[in-house]
């Protein structure tokens, strides 16, 4: 039996037009219960115009994201009880995106800045070539390998305090992408990965926090990635090969 | 100057000042046994080549470095951008240069 | 909603971020106050006298700590990001450097 029959839910509410404003609900307490679950529960049974998104509930489609008492969590896998403070809990939206309304924030500044850092695969071959053979114990390939679990969550975009401050900057995810793709024996064109993540808003405005690192729910690490970007654009700086 | 250009200056001249930062705390150290006077600072660094060259590529590179550092700062925490944030760190890179030549002038003069 | 955020890269974040825009603050004073010597050395001495008060003694214990907090955290920077190490040997080079600046340093204090 849980220690309290009711958990005390605080939901920050708003959009575009109305700034966000906190509201308690009194939601029921399970022995297992996600916040998801909690956020649904409000919506099915306080208040249906309550916003937010969601889709899989298993952790692989990256749509719930929310930040959950100050941290920004990937929701449809946070337990209650792991996140709860005497029974409380504060839900918001994801910070660093713009809000369309409660808690389902604006992604599209997130994935617009994949595409700015060239996340996008420069093929080596058309489609009438053999498919290449890709060595799985390749040192590029293992470094390609830790960051392509990413679901495109933006938690660790809202985790950054260098997004926060600087609306340029690219943020870990896409970074993490264009490090994936200059790992990767298929891609054909390496140096225009490194122009796109060396303009305004590229890797080297990350201030290496690791805010990425601490919360990714996949336990990736964007920074890692990033500092490999650092140095492959200082090695090409000194003329070195990649 | 692109931000990788700035990059670059900022990490090769903190790579110049390492060492200098170690020397300028062990003299630190050194000096402040039994106080501090104008004489004892002078008579250690006038007319020295070695101190001039030493506190002049010093100034050289902190100016370079704190300038870009701040400006990273102004962005960020000042929402600072473009031209203002760009202006404004450059004329503090140069203000930093001007005051810190007079000092490395005045003591080897 | 109040952010949370205080895990050990971000301190070390802000503990060098601090540190670099104090001395940046610093250094303007620090340059006026020496170019004294160029003309009034007597006015440098005047300056000098005041690092005998507790008060100004305890401020340069700050700024010397603040010198060599940003020194080891701009080196952890350098290795971090122009190394190609594993975190673990970044982290025992890095105390590596850390202790053995402290052994011989408190070897200098004594020696001299």
């Amino acid at each position: 039996m849980p220690e309290q029959d009711h958990l005390t839910v605080t939901v920050q509410r708003g959009g575009p037009d109305a700034p966000l404003q906190p509201q308690t609900f009194q939601v029921p307490a399970y022995d297992n219960q996600t916040v998801l679950d909690v956020v649904s529960w409000i919506q099915q049974n306080s208040d249906p115009t309550l916003t937010y998104r969601f889709a899989c509930r298993v952790g692989m489609c990256g749509s719930c994201a929310m930040m959950v008492n100050g941290v920004p969590r990937w929701t449809c896998r946070t337990h209650v009880g792991k996140v709860s403070k005497g029974g409380a809990i504060e839900v918001g939206p994801l910070r660093n995106l713009p809000v369309i309304k409660d808690l389902a924030a604006d992604m599209d500044p997130f994935f617009d800045k994949w595409v700015a850092a060239e996340g996008m695969h420069h093929p080596t071959r058309t489609r009438h070539d053999a498919i290449e053979a890709i060595d799985p114990v390749a040192s590029d390939r293992q470094e390609a390998n830790a960051g392509i679990e990413c679901i495109n969550c933006s938690v660790c975009y809202s985790a950054c305090d260098t997004v926060a401050g600087n609306p340029d900057y690219l943020g870990p995810a896409a970074l993490q992408r264009a490090w994936t793709l200059f790992n990767d024996a298929k891609d054909a064109d390496r140096d225009t990965i490194l122009d796109a993540v060396s303009g305004k808003g590229g890797c080297h405005s990350c201030h290496s926090m690791g805010s990425c690192t601490t919360y990714c729910p996949n336990e990736l690490d964007p920074l890692s990635a990033i500092l490999g970007l650092k140095r492959a654009t200082a090695k090409r700086f000194f003329g070195g090969r990649k | 100057m692109t931000e990788f250009h700035l990059y670059m200056a900022q990490r090769l001249s903190a790579l110049v000042m390492a060492p200098f930062v170690i020397v300028h705390i062990g003299v630190m150290i050194y000096a402040i046994q039994g106080g501090l006077s104008a004489a004892e600072i002078l008579g250690r660094t006038q007319g020295s080549v070695f101190w001039f060259a030493f506190y002049g590529m010093f100034v050289i590179a902190v100016s370079i470095h704190a300038s870009i550092g701040l400006r990273t700062i102004l962005g960020e925490w000042a929402g600072l951008r473009g031209g203002m944030r760009d202006g404004a760190s450059a004329l503090i890179g140069l203000g930093l240069f001007a005051l810190g030549a007079q000092a490395v002038w005045a003591v080897t003069a | 909603m109040k952010v949370a955020r205080a895990h050990p890269l971000w301190l070390a974040y802000i503990l060098h971020r601090l540190s670099g825009l104090g001395l940046a603050l610093f250094l303007p004073l620090h340059f006026w106050v020496l170019s004294y010597a160029l003309n009034d050395a007597a006015k440098l001495d005047a300056f000098l006298t005041l690092t005998e008060m507790p008060l100004v003694k305890a401020a340069e214990f700050g700024l010397v700590f603040l010198l060599a907090v940003h020194l080891f955290g701009g080196l952890r920077l350098l290795a971090l990001e122009w190394l190609p190490w594993s975190a673990p040997q970044k982290t025992w080079a890095a105390a590596a450097v850390a202790g053995s600046f402290l052994v011989s340093t408190t070897f200098l204090m004594q020696a001299i």
